[in-house]
């Protein structure tokens, strides 16, 4: 635990990705290979399940210190991060042995089973036996979530320099489902048993944001052209007579998608498709918002099935008669899953096939994507004809062209106090748009300021106040800022009565007074 | 009507017709401690402690100005003031105002914890007592500071070992002296920026440093390898410290105990080490005062007043412009 907390002390204090890598792959040479491991989970947001709940933290922490309860939530506000505040208020009052961090997560995992009494006495024991860091860290991992700027990519690459192991090899092995209450460090990376690997997905390959001039810089002729199609990336494997699909985010995700269960009988075993789960009915792709209604739900009724059923629209093939063709050209690829497609498809089988194009030039591929909308795409794909299926966001081989953004002039109502760096300044607003005389709420955006304009909007709002809830504060209306979004649709959970995609503030209306920013009507307006 | 009483132009006592550290230009004016949210340009005449009278001038130029002594008393139009030593910077003074047996404090900025330059906090027995409060939340409880000085060190130690050339940076009034003082001379050169030269020369007279040497146009990257300098937080990302070569930073607030704060200023280390008292600091000075009644004027004022109500005070806050130690730039020197 002493080393690990110092490992995340460490991250936590730079910024410099080498000085990242050195301590993490100094960590993993000699923290003893239980500790590792579970270290490796931690921080690929693998954590035990939840012992107590944050409701019982924040009550037990409140008590312990004597404070009344009012003002640990408001300390809790202004920190901005549960696990942080109170390591901040419980004061360390002995030195006692502390235990390895797999012995820590052990007694963690065995503490969830005992009575609210026994967890109480277990916790606050941790917490008056750490220093202020680790226990930090111990609230963390009981809450999850570390974010320290430490990528899955830089975790990997720390762990292939400590034991010797291709970087991409290791990717592959970490995906999936495992647990190091089920498998050990040698088991999981130094061993791995082929059997084991009939569910691994292969990591996703990930398009970089179009660079300007590429007209100039590109042969036209060299490249693939997609639509970028508006749902949830997935992985579909098919091995021994089993499928399983998987998220970009590495979610097993196959129980939410009953529809596709048919597709292990279907394809062939030894296969792997990389596509986009998306909404399609009666021959019409849906909107992005069906889909969301089905990640979000724990139990995919008959009904949901049949309001939204889900396609999978495919984009390459990855393995194929078994065999890792990801090495292949795309080209090549796209033939192989061309084929396949062709060979299995029947109107009840739930594949479309993403349309390959080619184009002789630059401005035919801009019309292209200006049908982005009509087709209920996001934009255009980029792929190099000849390039390989590689691991993670790289820059070269394949670019994405998405649509320009919608934009809306909007009126800052509310701010929050933000999280992480921007703890204790107010970064997290509200907007609002004109209808009649009132300001309705529409969405909500923390990113696109500059630091200096974040400390600008800060003085207006505590300035500004007109009334608080909790970390929320009403602000005088006068600030408009220019709203950029993805997409619409409309929406019955939403006050405005629609809901917005990625809503990000594109730049401050210094120019503009609140009167004249948008109406609710307007928005409306851009509906599809 | 009260002795003291929050104006527009600053802290006022009608009595007497002075103010209390005031933000607009005005006749007669109190001074607490050199920081510029308190020591503000363009009043008449000045009455302060008397170490702040060469700060004062070095800050504000030709000024008119008479000094005290701590615990001095003196009285205008039969209203006493004196000033007490605050322990938040050389020269800081609470000052004390007393008018037929009633005794308001007014506290400017302080901290309880001693700092080895600055004349220790003094508590004063007072009716009201008129606080900051910028680290007035709970989770505030500074460490040692012998330890943070010793954390230092080591830190300074480390890059000169690795060649790495060590830049410390905090207030120039203050902390910057308060950093020096506590430097081990015995590692190697300290080198200052510019500002941070000229308030350390003011303060020499009455305090002893290790030697420091001004960065010029001069100083070779070789010569300052491995070395000591110090600077305000401003120069952090500029091309004056670009200059200096390959670079260990570190910088020294009371705000680096939030993790957001520290991951926001991204130095290499950072140190949490404060010139405001803690909660515990303002909570043990309240209650050493003796006093009925607490007004709070900067920090985290509504949530400090509400706790103190609700442990017997009759406390209150009121509006000023004081800024105590701020996070993002050194706008309050």
């Amino acid at each position: 635990m002493r080393r690990f907390a110092s490992l995340i002390e460490t991250l936590d204090s730079t910024n410099k990705t080498n000085a990242k890598v050195a301590a993490l792959t100094h960590y993993f040479k000699e923290a003893p290979p239980e500790d590792a491991l579970w270290a490796v989970a931690l921080l690929s947001h693998r954590r035990p399940s939840r012992p107590v709940s944050t409701t019982q933290m924040r009550v037990w922490a409140a008590e312990l210190v004597q404070l009344p309860e009012w003002l640990f939530e408001e300390t809790y506000h202004i920190v901005g991060d549960l696990a942080e505040t109170i390591a901040l208020l419980v004061q360390q009052e002995k030195k006692g042995n502390t235990p390895a961090l797999s012995e820590c997560i052990e007694e963690i995992i065995a503490v969830k089973s005992k009575d609210e009494a026994e967890k109480k006495t277990y916790i606050l024991e941790q917490w008056k036996s750490l220093n202020t860091f680790e226990r930090f860290v111990f609230n963390k991992i009981l809450t999850g979530g570390f974010r320290i700027g430490v990528s899955q990519k830089l975790m990997t690459r720390a762990l292939s320099e400590a034991i010797q192991i291709e970087e991409n090899i290791l990717a592959h092995r970490l995906m999936g489902q495992w647990s190091p209450q089920q498998t050990t460090f040698k088991q999981l990376l130094l061993e791995p048993n082929p059997e084991d690997q009939i569910s691994q997905p292969y990591p996703f390959f990930l398009a970089h944001a179009m660079e300007n001039d590429f007209e100039n810089k590109f042969d036209v002729t060299n490249w693939h052209v997609e639509h970028k199609w508006d749902g949830m990336r997935a992985q579909l494997i098919v091995r021994k007579g089993s499928s399983f699909l998987w998220s970009r985010g590495e979610e097993l995700i196959t129980d939410k998608f009953p529809e596709l269960a048919c597709l292990a009988t279907a394809l062939p075993d030894g296969t792997v498709l990389d596509g986009e789960l998306i909404p399609f009915k009666e021959g019409k792709i849906g909107d992005f918002n069906g889909l969301q209604k089905r990640i979000g739900r724990k139990m995919i009724t008959v009904k949901l099935k049949e309001e939204v059923p889900v396609v999978l629209m495919l984009y390459d093939i990855l393995e194929w008669e078994g065999k890792d063709i990801r090495a292949l050209p795309l080209h090549q690829r796209q033939k192989y899953l061309s084929a396949l497609y062709q060979q299995v498809k029947n109107d009840n089988l739930p594949l479309l096939l993403s349309q390959v194009m080619t184009f002789t030039s630059w401005v035919e591929v801009a019309n292209e994507r200006k049908k982005a909308t009509e087709k209920r795409s996001e934009g255009l794909m980029l792929k190099h004809k000849d390039s390989p299926y590689g691991v993670g966001r790289k820059k070269g081989n394949w670019w994405k062209w998405k649509s320009d953004p919608k934009t809306i002039d909007a009126v800052l109502t509310y701010a929050m106090r933000g999280h992480g760096r921007r703890t204790n300044l107010y970064t997290d607003y509200t907007f609002g748009l004109w209808e009649k005389e009132e300001l309705v709420t529409f969405a909500k955006a923390y990113s696109g300021l500059t630091d200096s304009e974040i400390k600008k909007v800060d003085q207006y709002v505590k300035k500004n106040t007109l009334d608080r809830f909790g970390p929320v504060r009403q602000v005088k209306p006068e600030l408009v800022f220019e709203i950029a979004f993805e997409g619409l649709a409309p929406s019955s959970r939403h006050k405005s009565g629609v809901a917005v995609r990625f809503p990000r503030i594109l730049r401050w209306r210094h120019d503009k007074k609140s009167d004249e920013a948008n109406s609710l009507e307007d928005l409306k307006k851009l509906l599809p | 009507m009260p002795l003291l009483e929050f104006t527009s132009k600053g802290i006022y006592c009608k009595k007497a017709a002075v103010y209390l550290d005031p933000w607009r230009a005005v006749d007669k004016a109190l001074i607490s401690h050199g920081h510029s949210d308190h020591a503000r340009w363009g009043s008449k005449h000045y009455i302060t402690q008397e170490i702040n009278v060469p700060i004062l001038k070095h800050r504000l130029g030709a000024i008119s100005v008479s000094s005290k002594k701590y615990g001095e008393v003196f009285s205008i139009n039969g209203v006493r003031f004196s000033f007490h030593p605050a322990g938040h910077v050389p020269g800081s003074s609470q000052i004390k105002v007393e008018y037929k047996g009633e005794v308001w404090v007014f506290t400017g900025d302080y901290k309880t914890q001693p700092d080895g330059i600055s004349t220790p906090f003094e508590s004063v027995k007072c009716h009201t007592f008129i606080t900051e409060c910028t680290f007035g939340l709970p989770v505030f409880q500074w460490e040692e500071p012998k330890k943070v000085h010793q954390k230092i060190n080591e830190w300074w130690a480390d890059n000169r070992t690795n060649g790495t050339t060590s830049l410390l940076m905090g207030y120039s009034l203050g902390k910057i002296q308060r950093l020096l003082k506590h430097l081990d001379p015995s590692i190697g050169k300290i080198y200052t920026h510019g500002a941070t030269e000229q308030m350390t020369q003011v303060l020499r007279s009455f305090i002893h440093f290790p030697e420091t040497e001004l960065i010029t146009k001069d100083t070779s990257k070789k010569e300052i390898q491995g070395q000591l300098v110090l600077a305000p937080p401003a120069v952090l990302g500029s091309a004056w410290s670009k200059k200096l070569g390959p670079l260990s930073t570190g910088y020294a607030s009371g705000w680096m105990a939030f993790r957001g704060a520290r991951r926001r200023r991204a130095v290499d280390r950072a140190f949490v080490l404060s010139d405001h008292a803690d909660w515990k600091g303002l909570l043990n000075a309240i209650k050493a005062s003796g006093c009925e009644k607490v007004i709070t004027t900067h920090g985290y004022t509504d949530l400090f007043a509400q706790y103190l109500r609700e442990h017997g005070w009759d406390a209150a806050t009121e509006k000023t412009q004081y800024e105590g130690e701020t996070l993002e730039t050194t706008l309050a020197e």
